[in-house]
């Protein structure tokens, strides 16, 4: 005991004084971390249910029909009985579902996504289609139904073709969207579940309160990251095995490639929203910082669409972002089986925005 | 031994304009329950997050057990223990865990259920810090002070807002602590509170001390240790408020208008009363109110300000 301290011990008995080691506030802090967040519903729906939905919802929506079913609309009229006919007895036919509809029916269905085309027989026994030159699918139909109707009425192929479908896990929109729900999903989680988190703690002066301890501030950030990396292990476990299990996913990376992956784009967005958070003093404010973050991810950033839909101009910048980076990198070790090592560039990009965010961060945070 | 807090000439300006603290000097000894008193926006919160290095001065010193914040502020972070004035604690965490928690940034903590028995939370060990009462918590937010075992413990306001028994209950908890060799510093703007618990005051007004003492000290510098406040027929009030003609009776040491209120500072009621009996009948005047009560820092904060402790 230290001259001049007070003696406590003399009052409570014998009781040896616990020792604590350098990394117990480490320990508490992230235990405490872990706890809270078990104990939030709200932070279970949204880390770990909202995806699966969204996995779920997209999937079923977006799930390929069989053999690329064609859905066309024939215009009520005099043709249109035969119409119907010659396109039953096509060689395509399994791949045609045709219904007879009066006008106004069938364009409004087709307006409305119901039918990818419709088709009047006009009297001189020649017909009009009506499609859409924006839709993949109306294009591709116009195509298809003119075949059968021109062969059924006689056109003769000048040469013999087969086709043979293949359509295998790897490729279909489900194995596309996972990897990308999943990097959205670190994102989110990395920006709300730290930036949010200080915020929290530091409008309940509760920061204030810990810096008024010997608690080292270096202690308390590892542990929010850390509990990052240990909920980054849950997320990729679910969505992956949820992938794997009800569509049927294979992932041809190893999974310690995507784990390690999973780390650095855990750990490169707990640093951009410990950087959002570093002067926030409301949550409210903090909520629309983080929403102006993710916002322009969530769009170019190929979650849910592939980013080359985007201008040219608009790839080196959309390629710079952390979450294109993650999304991809996933993506090529998730379907395609690729290495950590073939993937650098790409966690080039994620340790820049890790590094940049958590040295501006660290000038500009806040405490109080 | 240094003392264990000192301060000297403390100025804390924010954006350059406002003057919180305006040459702010404090030494306090050990074993010292030491209160500053004051209204609020008096510049005591400003103060004690300064002395705790919570906040730095824009000029003057403090010393804590002799040495600067600048020195080694992880070591006076282990001998100090603090309670701010509003520390919302996680809810979702359970007092135990709470306790634990603050524990573990100390390298010597008490044992945690020594503390949750010290401040009477052990029945809630297992509650959640969000279903708490406004006693508990605050009892809480001092057991995650007192668990790092410090030498010197800062209260903010620690009673603010509590029922009467809570208060009691905090203010038993203090002089524990202090029993032990414990020094206290705390903040408050009930004098009742200064009065039963500090061995010694500051009354700060607007930046600075405006008087220093034991609460008994400062009370003497009222002249008269009572208060005799008494009120004559309505009518013919104003002129009769003036202070002269009660000046002149036996004992009497000031006197001031509050309201329809004459309040005289006195130091033997039993000279005084009849006197002022005498002197009422007299002029033919008829008293509506009288009463004689012991004189308080409350008496004290307005004769030195002219205003009361809890008016803005």
């Amino acid at each position: 005991m230290s001259a001049g301290k007070p003696d406590y011990e003399q009052s409570s008995s014998a009781v040896p004084r616990r020792h604590n080691g350098r990394w117990q506030a480490y320990r508490y802090l992230l235990w405490v971390r872990i706890l809270e967040l078990k104990r939030e519903p709200e932070v279970i729906f949204w880390i770990f249910v909202f995806p699966l939905l969204l996995a779920a919802g997209l999937g079923l929506a977006f799930r390929n029909k069989p053999a690329d079913v064609t859905s066309v609309a024939i215009l009520e009229g005099p043709g249109a009985q035969r119409t119907l006919e010659l396109l039953r007895g096509s060689k395509t036919h399994s791949t045609i579902r045709a219904t007879v509809l009066n006008r106004d029916s069938a364009l409004h269905g087709f307006h409305f996504g119901r039918f990818d085309l419709a088709v009047a027989a006009n009297s001189d026994g020649s017909y009009t289609y009506y499609y859409d030159p924006a839709r993949p699918e109306s294009v591709l139909s116009r195509a298809e139904i003119d075949d059968a109707l021109q062969e059924e009425s006689g056109r003769k192929n000048a040469v013999a073709t087969t086709s043979e479908a293949s359509s295998e896990p790897g490729s279909r929109y489900i194995d596309f969207l996972i990897p990308g729900l999943l990097g959205m999903n670190l994102m989110n989680s990395g920006m709300w579940g730290i930036g949010f988190a200080i915020v929290e703690m530091r409008q309940r002066k509760l920061l204030k309160r810990f810096v008024a301890t010997p608690m080292r501030r270096s202690d308390f950030l590892l542990a929010l990251t850390s509990s990052r990396l240990v909920l980054m292990v849950l997320e990729i476990g679910l969505l992956l095995g949820f992938g794997a299990l009800v569509f049927h996913m294979s992932i041809r990376g190893s999974i310690v490639s995507v784990i390690l992956l999973g780390a650095i784009g855990a750990i490169a967005f707990a640093a951009v929203g410990l950087l959002t958070a570093s002067r926030a003093q409301k949550i409210e404010s903090v909520s629309g910082l983080i929403n102006v973050v993710m916002m322009p991810m969530w769009i170019f950033s190929g979650v849910f669409f592939s980013y080359q839909k985007f201008p040219a101009i608009a790839q080196p910048f959309i390629k710079a972002l952390p979450l294109t980076a993650l999304n991809d990198a996933l993506r090529s070790v998730i379907i395609e089986g690729a290495s950590l090592a073939s993937q650098s560039g790409r966690l080039l990009v994620l340790a820049i925005w890790g590094v940049v965010s958590f040295a501006l961060a660290l000038r500009w945070f806040r405490w109080t | 031994m240094a003392s264990p807090i000192q301060c000297a000439n403390l100025v804390k300006t924010y954006e350059g304009k406002v003057e919180a603290v305006r040459g702010l000097s404090l030494q306090i000894e050990a074993g010292e329950c030491f209160g500053l008193l004051g209204p609020n926006g008096a510049g005591k919160t400003t103060t004690i997050e300064i002395l705790e290095g919570l906040l730095q001065p824009t000029s003057g010193e403090v010393r804590i057990f002799g040495h600067t914040w600048a020195e080694n502020p992880r070591q006076l972070r282990e001998w100090i223990g603090i309670s701010l004035q509003e520390t919302r604690l996680s809810e979702k965490l359970n007092v135990r865990e709470t306790i634990r928690l603050f524990a573990s940034f100390y390298s010597e903590p008490r044992p945690v259920t020594d503390v949750l028995e010290e401040l009477q939370l052990a029945e809630k060990a297992d509650s959640w810090v969000g279903k708490l009462s406004g006693g508990q918590k605050q009892r809480l937010a001092v057991a995650t002070a007192l668990v790092g075992n410090p030498r010197i413990l800062f209260l903010d306001e620690p009673t603010t807002g509590l029922d009467p028994q809570s208060r009691r209950q905090l203010w038993e908890i203090v002089r524990a602590f202090q029993k032990k060799g414990g020094t206290v510093l705390l903040t408050t703007h009930y004098m009742d509170e200064a009065e039963r618990l500090c061995d010694r005051l500051a009354i700060v007004d607007h930046g600075q001390i405006i008087a220093e003492g034991t609460p008994a000290e400062l009370i003497d510098r009222l002249g008269g240790h009572h208060v005799v406040e008494f009120q004559i027929d309505g009518r013919r009030t104003n002129h009769l408020g003036l202070p002269e003609p009660w000046r002149s009776l036996p004992g009497v040491e000031s006197v001031r208008n509050e309201d329809e209120m004459i309040c005289l500072n006195v130091r033997e009621p039993h000279l005084t009363i009849p006197a002022l009996l005498a002197a009422v009948s007299e002029r033919d005047h008829r008293l509506e109110h009288l009463s004689t009560r012991q004189a308080s820092l409350e008496d004290v904060f307005v004769q030195l300000t002219g205003r009361h402790l809890r008016e803005e």
